[in-house]
């Protein structure tokens, strides 16, 4: 756990970066901070491994005041990613990682050994490891940055918009990567974005901060969604608000039905029960386009997406293997919708 | 031409190669010690122009005066202290040089470290110390190497001015040419002082290559 009790940073030039912050980080989770530019993320997070201290207030990492930490074992045991990778451009790769290890004291070979488990793990090819960094590609680079945060194990992780720098599709790799390997590890980790739904992706809690380091809202994503807190947190959460609230609600209470037809269509399988598409009742036309939705799995969200994609407007239920389950009849998802969005807050 | 005198007398270099040797060695010590003096200088006098920002302008513009000054001169107004025709007389000018070279050589070098590659050695637990050691002055190196060539070069083709003062190395061979308007020890003098700027050089580029694999395609990045 880390708590910020009535932090407050002022900069030399009377700037009030953060204003009297009061904010827990619970263990094992990823906690976001997401604000407009220049409202304090940064400071906020910094704050915490010492590189800014705070000018008043407190900073507790697990009942420690960080204050009375010596600086340098204090960061060893924080890990720290940023979005210009701050990979050290005269080491290898592996030396890359193993920093923090070597730092530590550890034997060199059990540093490297632990490197290259690292590097397979944030899933890059070990032929980079004896590689340097201008080989590598922005988004391998952070990759490297990952791995190079966790060599020595800290329990804690700050990452400051690690993935910004780098293409729409590499950004969404690096984020399901960061979510599986803390479904691994489940660190304590501190991330700072200003995109929105970054922030709702991989948050379990999200602090939207305002200019002047003010907390405008501290959530789950769902609840975020569903009841921003002032006119601020709603504009930030932008137009699209009760789309992307789906994805927080499951498909599985969606209402199934095993026959494959609906009114003037049925579901084509094969040999294996798979959906190959709608065919429209009568002859001539050939296979219609489909959408599925597993609902062990998925959110309503993709249950809406599945019916869009289909000229029968209907979803097609199937297991996790991919077999026929049924089909969500429009009545079946109208309803479900409407009880997503009328309903109290669904976690 | 007829009987003019020849650019190149063969038989005078094979009958005086001792003394060209000697002359040869004396310019190599003569140039380089100035350089390996001034960039053991120039580090300390680097890092604390980047610890006090203040420093570095007076610093860098009184190289610049020294460096403006006519090397002529400087030797001759040394010869009082350190005696004519002795090899200090030619090394500490030389040596003023390449600090002029070798200072801000050092402080871009450790200028050319990128801010966040400095922060994140900072968080993750470097001290100042080891942060200079292991994080700062590897990634200034390609940046002082190039000083060094620079310094290098320039300081083997100084060395000759000394010859008017009585220790200039390969120098002496143009004064003796010239006197006796006799051709070979002039060209002898030339060519050797210019495959030994070349030979340095590129000693320093190899070394460059490999002390810093990892500069090499940094630049054409
Ligand atoms: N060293 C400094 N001296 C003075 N003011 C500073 C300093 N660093 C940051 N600030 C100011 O403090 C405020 C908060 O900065 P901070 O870097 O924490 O913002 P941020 O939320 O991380 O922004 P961004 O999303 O643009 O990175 C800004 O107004 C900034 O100008
Ligand atoms: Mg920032």
């Amino acid at each position: 756990m880390i708590t910020f009790e009535g932090v407050t940073k002022r900069y030399g030039d009377g700037t009030v970066a953060v204003d009297n912050l009061n904010l827990q980080v619970p263990t094992g989770a990823i906690t976001v901070f997401v604000g407009p530019s220049g409202c304090g993320k940064t400071t906020s997070l910094r704050m915490i491994n010492r590189m800014i201290d705070a000018t008043e207030g407190r900073i507790l990492l697990d009942d420690q005041d960080v204050r009375k930490i010596d600086p340098p074992t204090l960061r060893r045991g924080i890990g720290y990613v940023i979005q210009q990778s701050g990979l050290f451009p005269h080491r290898k790769i592996v030396d890359n990682v193993a920093t923090v290890p070597y730092l530590l004291g550890w034997d060199k070979k059990k540093a490297r050994d632990r490197a290259m488990e690292l590097l397979e793990r944030v899933g890059l090819d070990l032929k980079m490891a004896d590689r340097y960094p201008f080989q590598l590609s922005g988004g391998q680079q952070q990759r490297v940055g990952v791995a190079r945060a966790l060599a020595a194990d800290p329990p804690v992780l700050l990452m400051d918009e690690p993935f910004s720098a780098v293409d729409p599709v590499v950004r969404t790799s690096l984020q399901d990567e960061l979510l599986r390997l803390q479904a691994e590890l489940q660190k304590t980790i501190v991330f700072v974005t200003h995109d929105i739904d970054e922030a709702i992706k991989l948050g379990d809690t999200v602090a939207v901060f305002r200019v002047g380091g003010h907390l405008a809202q501290v959530a789950d994503p769902s609840t975020l969604l569903a009841e921003p807190a002032d006119d601020f947190v709603e504009g930030f959460l932008g137009r699209d608000r009760g789309i992307r609230r789906l994805s927080f609600v499951s498909a599985g209470d969606l209402a199934v039905r095993s026959e494959a037809v609906v009114p003037g269509w049925s579901v084509a399988l094969d040999e294996d029960n798979r959906p190959l598409g709608w065919r429209p009742d009568g002859d001539g036309a050939g296979l219609q386009p489909f959408g599925t939705v597993d609902l062990k799995k998925d959110s309503l969200r993709a249950a809406l997406d599945a019916a869009l994609l289909a000229p029968s407007g209907c979803p097609i239920a199937v297991d996790g293997d991919g077999r026929f389950a049924g089909v969500v009849t429009r009545e079946a998802l109208d309803e479900a919708l409407t009880r997503a969005t009328r309903g109290p807050s669904d976690g | 031409m007829g009987d003019a005198e020849p650019l190149v007398r063969w038989d005078w270099i094979g009958r005086n190669w001792p003394s060209i040797q000697t002359l040869l060695v004396d310019h190599v010590i003569m140039a380089l010690v100035p350089v390996l003096l001034g960039l053991i200088i120039a580090l300390p006098l680097g890092l604390a122009s980047v610890r006090w920002r203040l420093l570095y302008q007076p610093t860098v513009s009184l190289m610049n005066v020294v460096y403006s000054l006519p090397s002529l001169a400087v030797f001759i107004v040394l010869i009082p202290l350190t005696g004519l025709a002795e090899r200090a007389t030619v090394i500490i000018p030389l040596t003023f040089y390449s600090l002029a070279v070798l200072i801000p050589a050092v402080v871009d070098g450790l200028g050319s470290v990128p801010d966040h590659v400095s922060q994140s050695a900072v968080a993750m637990g470097f001290g100042p110390m080891r942060r200079l050691l292991q994080v700062d002055l590897p990634i200034a190196v390609p940046v002082v190497l190039a000083g060094l060539r620079v310094a290098t070069v320039s300081s083997i083709s100084l060395v000759s001015v000394g010859a008017l003062i009585g220790r200039g190395g390969l120098g002496y061979l143009f004064i003796d040419g010239w006197q006796r308007q006799f051709y070979t020890p002039i060209v002898v003098g030339i060519v050797l002082v210019v495959a030994l700027a070349v030979l340095a050089d590129g000693l320093l580029v190899l070394a460059q290559r490999l002390l810093t694999p990892w500069a090499r395609a940094r630049r054409t990045a």
